[in-house]
């Protein structure tokens, strides 16, 4: 094998989804309809049934409004279907029919707040169990008693409560993402080098500056590793979370074209939903590039 | 009353194998006056360490008091400020931001004139002029140092700062400290275990026996005349006498018998540490040299 090839991993990449369409393509394709060997009453009757259509040319072929779910369908029928999306990506047809762009907005920015608010009240949370031994003890038994319950769990309790599905999925968001960065954040804080807050000590700094200039930053790349933790399950939670409450997002296209038993849909909204997760992400990576520091 | 006077401090730790309480070190008495550089050696765990951040006000003592300039100093604060072993130094920080961080809290009043200015003389002393905006890394001995000198505190307490220091670094870094005392003359406390550090940069230097128990032993004056230097200073006739007595103050209590000094019953009847000085040629000090 030339060097070539073992260093460029974008010919390998580039080779393992070929074979993954090819393979895809050929599993799901079916024979064209022969209806050779088959009398007329069969044809009438699958004609009547649903099952093929009449071509302007007099022969016959198979009704692709139920080939959409018969079997799991190819690559180019969720090619077609991604390019009439995209096409009416900026379009609002109805209350709930708004385009591909607008659901991934709506997901972005639910995700975002949730994620936003579960991680401020959680770094201060955490910071003040970091520095509080006793309270530490004190809180943690119902933080491990909180912390596996699944997001979702919540839900119907949180729907009761708010009485509004928009706000619950937000709150679903903010539970998944809650529980990861406190515990890091108080073991962050916990294990900083003592040798800081004893300078912060002797320098008479403020609590204030104390917290920004000692606290946060010394803890900083621990509290990121937290984040990077509870962005996965916020990100794991939406989708359902959309599902289940029914509100406009990508996790909602998903389940929406289920209903419609369109799977070429399903497999273009898990698509969606997948490259959603690497633009959130990507902008989270650079967010910690920003706070990490070397010893 | 002495500028910084430890006393009668003792220490005590919970056992680290159970119940009970280890005394580290009792009744231990320091007098140090203004401008002083007073060293104390002794091995691990004689509680040396300890004893340094009792004077900075990071750890509390069992009894005893600390008096700084005639008031009583607990807490740590501004007047006593340390250099750590490992210097401390704030790695998301700039070498500025880290000597600014102190300077501003030293000085509250100053504008951003008066602080950047302060902060580059004292990164110029230690001649890191150019590199204000790394990050401190490579170094943290020369910047701990600059931001322990630039808040100009009454008393420098110095917790064995260049132990972690390679042999030919270390040297350089103690003559930028001698030179730098001899501008501001601050009181100094310093803990080492290095003897030739301690000859070169002290006044006295304080042994101290091992602990449990520990208290200080013998203070050695450093009959070496100032200015010293690495070149000159082995050459004075006192320098491998106070070396060599120090040393075998040391041997003598690396091992852990009862020596004719330190047996349980003496330690903890208050003794006066012995004064050794070879300009007075004490009968004392000869006979522990010989």
């Amino acid at each position: 094998m030339p060097s070539g090839t073992q260093n460029n991993p974008w010919l390998i990449s580039g080779f393992l989804l070929t074979v993954f369409v090819l393979g895809w393509h050929f599993f799901t394709m079916r024979p064209t309809f022969d209806a050779r060997g088959m009398s007329e009453e069969q044809l009438q009757l699958m004609e009547f049934n649903g099952d093929i259509v009449r071509t302007s040319d007099g022969g016959y072929t198979w009704n692709p409004e139920k080939e959409k779910v018969k079997g799991v369908p190819g690559p180019l029928a969720v090619l077609e279907k991604a390019r009439t999306e995209l096409a009416e990506a900026f379009e609002k047809k109805g209350t709930n029919d708004h385009g591909i762009a607008y659901l991934v907005g709506y997901t972005v920015s639910r995700f975002a707040a949730g994620f936003l608010a579960a991680s401020i009240v959680a770094i201060m949370l955490g910071i003040l169990l970091g520095l509080n031994k006793v309270l530490f003890r004190a809180v943690n038994p119902y933080i491990q008693i909180l912390k596996p319950i699944s997001p979702l769990a919540w839900m119907p309790l949180l729907l009761y409560t708010v009485k509004d599905p928009k706000w619950t999925a937000v709150l679903v968001v903010f539970m998944a993402a809650l529980w990861p960065t406190l515990a890091t954040t108080a073991f962050g804080v916990n294990s900083l080098r003592k040798d800081y807050l004893h300078v912060a000590a002797i320098l008479q700094l403020s609590w204030i500056k104390r917290l920004f200039k000692v606290i946060l930053p010394g803890a900083a790349p621990t509290i990121v590793n937290g984040l990077r933790i509870s962005f996965g399950s916020a990100l794991v939670a939406v989708v359902p979370a959309e599902m289940l409450l029914g509100e406009l997002g990508v996790g909602y296209l998903s389940w929406i074209e289920w209903n419609n038993l369109d799977i070429a849909g399903v497999i273009f909204a898990i698509l969606v939903v997948g490259f959603v997760g690497v633009i959130l992400d990507s902008g989270f990576n650079k967010l910690a590039g920003l706070v990490t520091y070397q010893e | 009353m002495a500028f910084l006077q430890v006393d009668h401090a003792t220490k005590y730790f919970p056992n680290p194998s159970g119940e009970g309480e280890v005394c580290i070190f009792r009744d231990v008495t320091i007098k140090i006056e203004k401008g002083e550089f007073v060293t104390t050696i002794g091995h691990s765990g004689c509680g040396k360490s300890t004893l340094l951040n009792i004077i900075a006000g990071l750890e509390t003592m069992s009894e005893g008091g600390v008096i700084l300039n005639g008031r009583e100093a607990s807490g740590p604060g501004l007047d006593r400020m340390v250099v750590f072993q490992n210097f401390a130094l704030m790695p998301w920080m700039t070498v500025f931001e880290n000597i600014a961080l102190a300077v501003r809290s030293a000085y509250p009043d100053w504008n951003r004139e008066q602080v950047t200015a302060h902060v580059h003389k004292y990164i110029a002393l230690v001649g890191l002029t150019g590199a204000e905006n790394k990050r401190p890394g490579g170094m943290k001995q020369r910047v701990g140092l600059a931001r322990a000198f630039s808040i100009e505190p009454k008393v420098l307490l110095l917790d064995e700062p260049f132990a972690q220091i390679d042999a030919l670094t270390r040297g350089v870094i103690q003559e930028e400290l001698i030179q730098m005392w001899n501008t501001s003359r601050n009181t100094v406390f310093m803990v080492t275990h290095d003897v030739d550090e301690a000859i070169l940069l002290s006044d006295r230097i304080m042994l101290m026996t091992n602990g449990p128990e520990a208290r200080i032993a013998e203070i050695v004056d450093v009959t070496v005349p100032r200015p010293r230097s690495r070149a000159t200073i082995i050459e004075h006739p006192h320098y491998y006498r106070i070396r060599n007595h120090i040393i075998h103050f040391l041997v003598r209590h690396a091992k852990h018998e009862p020596s004719d000094e330190a047996t349980p019953a003496e330690a903890s009847v208050s003794v006066a540490p012995v004064e050794v000085n070879f300009e007075k040629e004490s009968p004392r000090a000869q006979l522990t040299v010989l």
